[in-house]
Formats: structure tokens, sequence, C-alpha cells
């Protein structure tokens, strides 16, 4: 059983040793001539301007919420929708009650503004 | 002699110099320095009618880690000449440089304060292009030139 895996040891084996094997050609045969300006970011042979990690916003967490809200609605709606009719009265107002709650939810985030981000910048 | 009469047909002995030598003569990766109208040239040259594939040279790198020839196409002014060194010096060994037109190899007509009167006051220039802007011709021409050297020069062993 374990037999079967020499043909992947054996794999392992030639990658590594070809790996080392050019690299170490390639620094004892190539030309070797370290500088700093190897090192440095290549910028079109510019200084690079401020930090490659600068933050900017994508409502993210707004657009997050909204997804959430319709999220968890089609998840719960859709199993109830299936079974409307054996489930009876009671279930329906209880989703109902469910939709209006999440609803409340929407509303709640439009008027945070979730869907005006075009509108906030003409504001600016 | 000896090895191959040993080893018979069908085998072929070589140094590894000039092996080496053939393969880097054939893959020359241009890295397009170009500053002004020289560079419209430049791009004839790696273009469908000039063909510089044929010479291993269409490989037109736009990062400095990938290439093999500085071309300098264009003049260039004492403020661009630092990022060009900073380039060159980014580019890894062995590397090789050619000033294309009268700009790039003397500051041609432009003759002022401004501009380096010759890229090779600061770049190791194996190769010079006359002609304002010079044909493509001329710069596939530098290229086997600069071919021609590499074939010559001593090429493993160097920094070990």
């Amino acid at each position: 059983m374990i037999e079967n895996y020499l043909p992947i040891l054996i794999l392992i084996g030639v990658a590594i040793i070809l790996a080392l094997l050019l690299i170490s050609l390639s620094r004892i045969m190539g030309p070797y001539r370290p500088n700093v300006m190897k090192l440095r970011p290549y910028e079109s042979g510019m200084d690079p301007v401020g930090q490659a990690r600068e933050r900017y916003s994508v409502s993210f967490y707004l657009v997050a919420m909204e997804f959430i809200v319709f999220d968890l609605e089609i998840v719960f709606l859709y199993p109830w929708a299936v079974r409307f009719v054996k489930l009876g009265v009671g279930t329906f107002f209880a989703m109902m009650l469910f939709l209006v709650i999440l609803f409340l939810g929407l509303i709640y985030t439009l008027k945070k503004g979730t869907l005006d981000w075009d509108f906030k910048q003409i504001k600016k | 002699m000896g090895l191959e009469s040993a080893l018979g047909e069908g085998f072929l002995t070589t140094r590894v110099d000039s092996l080496v030598n053939w393969a880097r003569s054939n893959a020359v990766w241009p890295m397009p320095m170009g500053l002004a109208c020289c560079a419209i040239e430049m791009m004839a040259f790696a273009g469908p009618k000039y063909d510089v594939s044929r010479f291993g040279s269409e490989v037109f790198r736009f990062s400095p880690r990938q290439s093999d020839l500085m071309i300098v196409a264009g003049w260039c002014t004492y403020k661009m000449s630092h990022a060009i060194r900073r380039i060159w010096d980014q580019m890894p060994d062995p590397k090789w440089c050619v000033a294309m037109g009268a700009c790039a190899s003397t500051g041609g007509m432009h003759r002022c304060y401004g501009v380096v009167q010759g890229v090779d006051n600061f770049l190791p220039v194996d190769a010079y292009i006359s002609g304002c802007p010079p044909r493509p011709d001329a710069v596939i021409n530098a290229l086997m030139k600069i071919q021609d050297k590499i074939k010559t020069e001593h090429s493993v062993l160097l920094d070990t």
C-alpha cells in the first residue's frame, strides 16, 4: 500500500534536487554582482511615493449589512414557501413578523444612506 | 578532437563559454528606454516589418529585472539621467547598452544646459547608432554588433 507512494517520493526528490541544481548552477556560472538598487522596488526609476497599503472606503460595511438582510430573508423564506399550506396560519403570522423586523432593518440601513454613495459625493 | 572520435557519429563537443554565449546572444531581451522620437523607430524595430524576432530580441521587457539590453532611445535630460541610471542598476548582469540616435550618443542638436551630452557620461555604452532618428535597420545592425560582442566575451565563472 505504502509502496504505491514511492513515485511521489521520487518526484519530490527530483524536484528538490533539480531546483537546487539550477539555482546553484546559475549562481556559480553566471555573474553575481549585487547592488542596493537591485533590491529597491521598480518604479520606473523614480522614488516610490507613499505607501502601497493605503486604506480607502468601499462602503463595504453597509453593503454587507444590506446583504445580510436579504440573505437571511431568502434562507428562511424558501423552506417556508415549500411547506406554505401545511404549516398553517400561525407560521404565516410568524413569518410576517420576521419579514417586518427585517424590513425595519432595511429601512434603517436606507436611512443611514447605504444606497446614496453618489449623492454623498455630490454633497461634498 | 579525441573525445569526438571516441563518441562516434552524432555527437558534438563545445566549450561551456561558447554554448552560454550562443544562448545569450540569441536571446537579448531589450529594455526599451524610449525617451523621444527615436522610440518610434525602436517600436518599428520590434514590429512586423523589421521583425527583430529573427534575432531573438522581440521580447521587449518593461521591467529591468528581466532585460539584458538597454536601448536608450532619445535625448536624455539631467533630471531623467538619474532614473535611467537607477533602471540600469536594477538590470541583472550580464547587461549591455545601446545609445540610439545622435542625441543619446552625443547630445545631438540639443546643445544646451539641460541635456546630457551623450548617455555614455553615466552608462557603459556598448554600441552607438548614428542618425536622427536612425532607421530600424541601424538598430538591428547595433543588435548584431552586440551579439558579436557577446560571442567574444568570457561568460562563465566570472564572480565565483
